[in-house]
């Protein structure tokens, strides 16, 4: 082992699993060896059992497919909004002078702080739930954007400018392209703390939803049920990310070159 | 040799001063004058921060000068244009286009339809040799070919005249002087007029028509020198006495400029 230095596919997708495993043979040594009393903490078998009950008989599909939907629903309206705005604050100096203050301030309000508001406002329905998303995620959106577009090389415009490029051309035919791949990157990190969000409007006040399900839960103490939700949210979103790596990766091939 | 043509491009006591946070701020170029006749091919030399490439920026319209005018075709340049095409000596061609894209760009830029654009994209990768490899993205080629590369890029736009601020800067010796014949066969075919900024000695011979020499900071124009070698130039004639003499002439010019510079004293010569 020596720094950066790659290893082989094979070797990283071994590794990446083993750890996966490690984990499950801890919490199983300690739970089924009765190390950790069943009430605080579930053992993995119960765990897939109870989950396997959600899935079947309790309509948890139903609550999973509320919670994606929701994920997906404010993440697109964040970032269908924060997309132009953030280029147009790279692109013109004047406009992120305009809103840089100001977004700035925006991005440290927690997005959890405001549900109780969010609640009296929009009630308890959809509207509250892809609300917090998109307060959540909308103004780290255009902030990062921003500056990935800011950031465009400079000897790039020039060269535009020489090749007859208008300011126009500059933004479509530099800056976008240029900043595209890391655009999506934002995107893809962004997405994942939605899922965060998501939940935490779920446990306050919902009649759906994982999140719902694990605040249920939390009244019968079903710890198994809990941590299943839990995971359900993990391999989402784990699911999420590998096939927005996967996007990314086939959309702009040559962002991948000389790494 | 001086031409006889009317100049195309006209530089009159063009300056340029970098204002600093505090104090009167940096002279990157003292009023200078410059007259670039149709198919000249000027060689610009000079030491580093000597301000020739402030020079060539302002005749680009990517720096405006402090004071002082320049004039193309009788108009006064007012920012970047595609009558101005420009190699840069870093490796400045898009890497999300491929190597065809790339030269296809100020063409588009410029509204001709996709199949012009192709034609002359084409014609432009075949002269600077780049057949192959019209569907490589940057990054998969090396330094020489994306320069090559530039260069048509540049020339694809049919410009006015050609900036190139050392092109070849950043490229090895050998690959250097395969650019310089390369260049100079584009030259001798195409008939462009060419401004050319570079520290090389043997570069600015063996490329120019007339070396400009410029002086250490502030950067003023030092003497204007013709170079008496026929075209078309074969890499051979860096040994003859003609090339080796007027490099030794310019050597002598420039190593008392490098000492100004270093803040040494004039050399004995």
């Amino acid at each position: 082992m020596r720094p950066l230095q790659p290893v082989s596919p094979g070797a990283r997708i071994a590794l990446g699993v083993s750890f996966f495993v490690l984990f499950f043979a801890v919490w199983a040594v300690f739970t089924l060896g009765g190390y950790v009393s069943k009430t605080f903490l579930a053992d993995p078998i119960t765990m897939v059992r109870s989950g396997y009950e959600l899935l079947v008989n309790q309509g948890f599909i139903k609550d999973i497919g509320m919670t994606v939907w929701r994920v997906l629903g404010g993440f697109a309206i964040a970032a269908l909004l924060a997309v132009p705005l953030g280029v147009m604050m790279g692109a013109y100096k004047p406009v992120e002078a305009f809103f840089e203050p100001f977004v700035s301030f925006a991005r440290y309000l927690p997005a959890s702080a405001f549900i109780p508001l969010l609640i009296l406002w929009a009630g308890i329905g959809e509207a509250q739930k892809l609300s917090v998303i998109f307060i959540g995620s909308f103004f780290q959106l255009v902030l990062m954007i921003a500056v990935s577009v800011g950031n465009t090389r400079r000897d790039l415009v020039e060269a535009a400018y020489t090749l007859g490029a208008a300011d126009r051309g500059i933004v479509v035919r530099v800056l976008l392209p240029s900043a595209a791949p890391e655009i999506a990157e934002t995107l893809r990190m962004v997405l994942g703390w939605a899922w965060t969000y998501v939940i935490v409007a779920e446990l306050i006040g919902a009649s759906s939803g994982i999140g719902h399900m694990i605040t249920d839960s939390q009244a019968l103490l079903a710890t198994d049920q809990i941590i299943f939700g839990i995971i359900v949210i993990g391999v989402f979103g784990l699911v999420t990310d590998l096939a927005f790596k996967a996007l990314n990766r086939k959309l702009f091939p040559w962002a991948q070159l000389g790494r | 040799m001086t031409s006889s043509s009317p100049p195309i491009l006209t530089v009159t006591q063009l300056s340029k001063t970098f204002a600093a946070t505090k104090g009167p701020g940096t002279v990157a170029l003292q009023a200078t004058d410059l007259a670039v006749a149709e198919n000249d091919f000027i060689t610009i030399l000079g030491p580093s921060g000597c301000g020739k490439s402030t020079l060539l920026r302002m005749v680009a319209g990517l720096d405006t000068p402090s004071s002082g005018s320049i004039v193309l075709d009788g108009k006064p340049i007012a920012g970047p244009g595609a009558d101005r095409g420009m190699v840069f000596q870093s490796y400045t061609l898009f890497p999300w286009l491929s190597i065809l894209q790339n030269v296809c760009f100020g063409l588009r830029e410029k509204g001709l339809a996709l199949d012009a654009q192709l034609d002359i994209a084409h014609q432009f990768i075949k002269k600077v040799g780049l057949q192959g490899f019209e569907n490589h993205f940057p990054k998969q080629l090396s330094g020489g070919m994306q320069q090559r590369t530039a260069l048509a890029r540049a020339l694809a736009n049919n410009p006015r005249i050609l900036l190139m601020d050392e092109p070849f800067g950043a490229l090895d010796h050998q690959t250097r002087e395969l650019m310089q014949e390369l260049l100079q066969g584009i030259w001798e075919a195409e008939q462009k007029t060419v401004l050319f900024v570079t520290h090389d000695i043997d570069e600015a011979i063996f490329m120019g028509s007339r070396v400009v020499v410029m002086s250490a900071r502030p950067g003023r124009i030092k003497c204007d020198v013709a170079v008496p070698l026929a075209h078309p130039r074969h890499y051979s004639v860096k040994t003859t006495p003609v090339f080796t003499e007027l490099k030794a002439r310019l050597t002598e010019e420039i190593r008392v400029e490098v000492h100004r510079a270093a803040g040494l004293q004039a050399p004995a010569a």
